[in-house]
C-alpha cells in the first residue's frame, strides 16, 4: 500500500484508468453474462419449439401409418451431418413416443431403441413423468428441466386426437458450454479494450502526470538553493497545475527578493561587529589601565616606602599582564600563561574593582571560600572572567546596593556567582546577552560577556545567567580536572 | 418367354380389362410415336440411388436403342408394379414375388447374371453387437424390419420362415416396419433401430464391398437357398420389336466395354434370358404364405 502511495503520478494515473476499465468491464460482464444465460435458455426453447412443431406436423402420417423408417428419418434429418458447435444448440436426442407412450422411433436408435418405456431411456428417466402426464397437460408447455436435460414434450396431434408424443432432449452441457464461450468471449473484448485503452490512458496519464512531475522537479531544486527562473520549465496553463506555477515562480521572486536583503543586512551587520569588537577591546584594555592609574596615582600622592613601591609595581605588572592576557584572548588562540589560579587572584580582583565600587557607593559581599592551595585553572583567563562580571555587575548596580560574589568548590567544579541587585534583564534579551556586541549600556562595550563566554567555552565549563526582579545573578561553573588534552 | 400355361384362372371381365388395357396401351404408342421415350421402372432391387451410373447407363441404353429413355422411380415396388400394368411405363426390374404374382400380364424381358448365375438369396440380418440373435426364435419381442411387402427377399422369405418355425409374426416381433428399401434394412439394423431386419443379399454383398461403413455394423444371420434374380420384365401392352430390342440390348451389354463397365458397376456378369420358372420356388413359398 505505502509502495503504491509512493508510485509516482507517471504510474499511478494510468494504473487507475486501467483499474477503472478493468472493474467497468468486470460489471458489465457480470451484469451481462446472466442476462445472455436467459436469453440462451430462451432462445433454446424458441428453437425448440419451432423444431418440435415443424416435425410433429410431419410425424402425423408415420404415425397413422406406423411407419417406424419414415418417422426415423424424419427424427434424424435435422441432427445428420452437423458440426458439434451446431450440436449444441440441437437435441441430443428426438424421441417419438406412440400412444401406448413406448418408443416408435428416435434420432438416436442405439441409446432410445424402439418399443422402449420413457424410464427405460438414459437421461430421460427426469422426463418420464412429464411424458406420461402428457395427455393431462395443457397445449402450451414449459421447458421441463431435469439435473442435466432439458427436455420439450409436444404432443403429435391430428383432427384433435393425441396420436403420440415428441420429445426434445436438449443437453444442459451444451448451454453450460454455450455460457462459457460467452464469459470467454466478454473476458477476451475486455482484453482487447484494455490493449486499445492501455496505450491510451497510458498516453493521457503521462501528460496529465508531466507538469505536475516539472512542478515537483523544481521545487526540489529550492532546497539547494533558488533556481534561476530560465532553469525551469514549467508548463503554462491556466488550470490548477498552471495556477501553482505561477504563485510557485512568484514565491521564488519573492524568496530571491529576501535573499538580497539578508544579504545586504548581513554586510552591514558585519561592518557593525567590528566597530564594536574595536571598542571592546579598547575597554578591556581600558579596565587595567584604569586600575593602574590609580595605583601611580595613590603612589604619586603619599608617596611610599619600600613595601609600598613593590605593592604598586606589582600591582602594575598585574594590569599589565591582564592586557597582554586579554591581547592574547581576542586572538582567537588563548595562551593562557602557566600561572594557576589562587586564593591570592581572588583577592587581586576585590582590590582592582573596591576602587571603582567605593566610588559608585556600591558594597560587595564577598564569600570566597577556596582552600590556599594553587588551583588547576589558568589564573589569566579565570581573573579575567570574573573582573568582566564583577565590572558588569558594578554598572548595574545602583548606588547603595551589595554586589554578591561567592567561589567554593563543589565536586569537581569550582563555581563563582556574581550577584547584583540591579534591574531585571528583559527575558528576550538574556538569549543574547553573551553575543559580541547584545549590550546597550550608555557607556556601551557589549563585548565584555562575549569575552567571557568564549574563555568559559575554552575552559570547557559553563557560563549561565539568570535575571528577576530582585536582581541578576551570573554563574559560572569550570571542571578543575581540566588540563590539555 | 412365351405365354404361360396356367391362364385357366383367369375370368372373363378380367379378360376383358386386359384387352382393353392393351388397346390403351397400343394407341398410346401409336401415338407417342418413335421420340416418346421409353420408360423404364426401377425398384431397390439393386442400389438404384446411384445417379450417377443411373445416368451413364441411360445414356447407353439410348444409344443402343436409339431412342430416348427415362428412367422411373417411386417409393415402393408396388407403385412401379401398378404403373407397369396399368402400361404407363414399359420396362421394369422388378423383384420375382411381384413379377411371379402377375406373371401372366408382365414379359419376361431379361434376367441378370450374378456370380455365375441368375440366382441370389435372401439374408437375415442383425446388429453386429447383438450376438445372441442367432435364429429367428430369438427375435421375440424385438423390433423387425422388412424391406418392402412387394419384395421377396425382403418380406416373403422371411413370413415363410417364420411360418416354417410355426412362429406368427403378428405377436413374435415387438414392432416390425417397413423401409421399402434395402439398403434402408440394414441402415435400420446398423443404427439399430431395428434389431434385425431382412435384406436381399446380393445388395448387402455389394454394399459391403463399395460401402463397407454400413455393413460393417450387421451381420448376417441366415441365408436362403437361392432363387430367381430380380428380372426386367415389360407391360404385355408393349410392342413385342421394342422388348426385343430392350433384350437384346441388355442381353448384349456384356460384349462390349462400356456395358461391361455398367455391368462392373452393378457387380452382374451380363443380363440373359430366362424362362418364367426360374421363379417358381418364389411361388410356391408365396402359395404357402398366403
Amino acid at each position: 500500500m505505502l509502495l503504491l502511495r509512493d508510485l509516482s503520478l507517471r504510474y499511478k494515473i494510468p494504473l487507475r484508468a486501467v483499474v477503472l476499465v478493468l472493474i467497468t468491464a468486470t460489471l458489465l460482464t457480470a451484469v451481462q453474462v446472466p442476462r445472455e444465460r436467459d436469453e440462451l435458455q430462451h432462445d433454446l426453447e424458441e428453437n425448440a419449439r419451432l423444431l418440435g412443431i415443424t416435425l410433429t406436423q410431419n410425424l402425423v402420417v408415420p404415425l397413422i401409418q406406423d411407419d417406424v423408417w419414415r418417422a426415423f428419418e424424419l427424427l434424424r434429418s435435422p441432427l445428420s451431418g452437423v458440426d458439434e458447435r451446431a450440436a449444441e444448440r440441437l437435441p441430443f436426442a428426438l424421441v417419438l413416443f406412440d400412444r401406448d407412450l413406448r418408443v416408435m422411433a428416435s434420432s438416436d436408435p442405439a441409446r432410445y431403441p424402439v418399443n422402449a418405456e420413457p424410464e427405460a431411456l438414459p437421461r430421460f428417466r427426469g422426463i418420464a413423468p412429464w411424458v406420461r402426464a402428457s395427455p393431462t397437460l395443457p397445449g402450451a408447455r414449459p421447458l421441463v428441466v431435469d439435473e442435466n436435460t432439458l427436455a420439450l414434450v409436444l404432443p403429435v396431434v391430428a383432427d384433435g386426437v393425441t396420436l403420440g408424443h415428441l420429445v426434445l432432449g436438449y443437453s444442459r452441457d451444451g448451454m453450460r458450454a454455450r455460457a462459457a464461450r460467452l464469459v470467454q468471449q466478454s473476458v477476451i473484448y475486455t482484453l482487447a479494450l484494455l490493449a486499445l485503452i492501455l496505450p491510451l490512458t497510458w498516453y493521457w496519464g503521462q501528460r496529465t502526470a508531466r507538469p505536475l512531475i516539472k512542478l515537483a522537479d523544481g521545487m526540489a531544486q529550492v532546497g539547494a538553493g533558488l533556481p534561476e527562473d530560465a532553469a525551469l520549465d514549467l508548463e503554462e496553463s491556466g488550470d490548477e497545475i498552471g495556477r501553482a506555477g505561477v504563485a510557485f515562480r512568484r514565491m521564488l521572486y519573492e524568496l530571491r527578493q529576501k535573499e538580497a536583503l539578508e544579504q545586504e543586512v548581513m554586510v552591514n551587520e558585519r561592518l557593525a561587529a567590528v566597530g564594536r569588537l574595536a571598542a571592546g577591546v579598547a575597554h578591556e584594555i581600558n579596565n587595567p589601565l584604569g586600575g593602574m592609574l590609580n595605583a601611580v596615582d595613590t603612589f604619586k600622592r603619599y608617596g611610599g616606602d619600600a613595601e609600598q613601591t613593590a605593592r604598586t609595581l606589582s600591582l602594575i605588572e598585574r594590569g599589565l599582564l591582564q592586557i597582554r592576557d586579554t591581547v592574547s584572548a581576542l586572538l582567537v588562540e588563548a595562551r593562557p600563561s602557566g600561572k594557576p589560579l589562587s586564593l591570592q587572584d581572588f583577592e587581586d580582583l576585590h582590590t582592582l574593582v573596591s576602587a571603582d565600587a567605593h566610588r559608585q557607593r556600591v558594597n560587595f559581599d564577598w564569600h570566597v571560600a577556596l582552600p590556599d592551595v594553587p588551583l588547576p585553572l589558568p589564573a589569566t583567563l579565570v581573573r579575567q572572567v570574573v573582573l568582566n562580571l564583577l565590572l558588569n555587575a558594578l554598572q548595574s548596580t545602583p548606588p547603595g546596593e551589595i554586589i554578591t560574589v561567592c567561589a567554593h568548590i563543589t565536586g569537581e567544579y569550582l563555581s563563582i556567582q556574581v550577584i547584583n541587585a540591579g534591574p531585571l534583564i528583559p527575558p528576550e534579551r538574556l538569549g543574547h546577552l553573551f553575543e559580541p556586541f547584545a549590550g546597550d549600556h550608555p557607556r556601551g562595550h557589549g563585548l565584555g560577556l562575549w569575552v567571557s563566554y568564549q574563555i568559559v567555552q575554552q575552559l570547557r565549563g559553563q557560563i549561565a545567567v539568570d535575571s528577576d526582579e530582585s536582581g541578576t545573578g551570573f554563574t559560572v561553573r569550570l571542571p578543575l580536572c581540566h588540563e590539555e588534552d | 418367354m412365351g405365354e404361360p400355361a396356367t391362364e385357366t384362372g383367369f375370368s372373363l371381365r378380367r379378360r376383358r380389362t386386359l384387352q382393353a388395357l392393351g388397346c390403351l396401351g397400343a394407341l398410346g404408342w401409336a401415338r407417342a410415336g418413335a421420340d416418346e421415350p421409353i420408360r423404364f421402372g426401377l425398384t431397390p432391387v439393386f442400389l438404384d440411388d446411384q445417379v450417377g451410373f443411373l445416368g451413364r447407363w441411360r445414356w447407353y441404353l439410348e444409344g443402343r436403342l436409339e431412342r430416348p429413355l427415362q428412367f422411373v422411380q417411386r417409393r415402393s415396388y408396388d407403385e412401379i408394379l401398378q404403373l407397369l400394368l396399368e402400361g404407363r411405363i414399359d420396362f421394369s426390374w422388378l423383384c420375382g414375388y411381384p413379377y411371379w404374382r402377375h406373371r401372366h400380364r408382365l414379359a419376361l424381358v431379361s434376367v441378370p447374371v450374378y456370380e455365375g448365375a441368375p440366382l441370389y438369396r435372401a439374408y437375415l440380418i442383425r446388429h453386429a453387437e447383438d450376438p445372441h440373435l442367432q435364429d429367428l426364435n430369438r427375435l421375440r419381442g424385438r423390433t423387425f424390419a422388412y424391406s418392402d411387402p412387394d419384395s421377396n427377399s425382403g418380406y416373403l422369405y422371411v413370413r415363410h420362415r417364420l411360418q416354417q418355425q410355426g412362429l406368427d409374426p403378428a405377436t413374435l416381433f415387438g414392432r416390425s416396419f417397413f423401409t421399402l428399401a434395402h439398403r434402408r434394412v440394414i441402415e435400420a439394423v446398423a443404427v439399430r433401430l431395428a434389431d434385425a431386419g431382412a435384406v436381399d443379399g446380393y445388395v448387402w454383398d455389394v454394399l459391403s464391398r463399395r460401402a463397407p461403413g454400413i455393413t460393417d455394423d450387421t451381420r448376417v444371420i441366415e441365408r436362403s437357398d437361392p432363387f430367381g434374380f430380380p428380372p426386367v420384365v415389360a407391360s404385355r401392352h408393349l410392342a413385342p420389336t421394342l422388348s426385343e430390342s430392350m433384350q437384346r440390348v441388355l442381353n448384349g451389354m456384356h460384349r462390349d466395354t462400356d456395358g461391361r463397365a455398367l455391368l462392373a458397376e452393378l457387380a452382374l456378369d451380363r443380363f440373359e434370358t430366362a424362362a418364367p420358372d426360374l421363379y417358381e420356388d418364389i411361388g410356391r413359398m408365396a402359395d404357402g404364405v398366403a
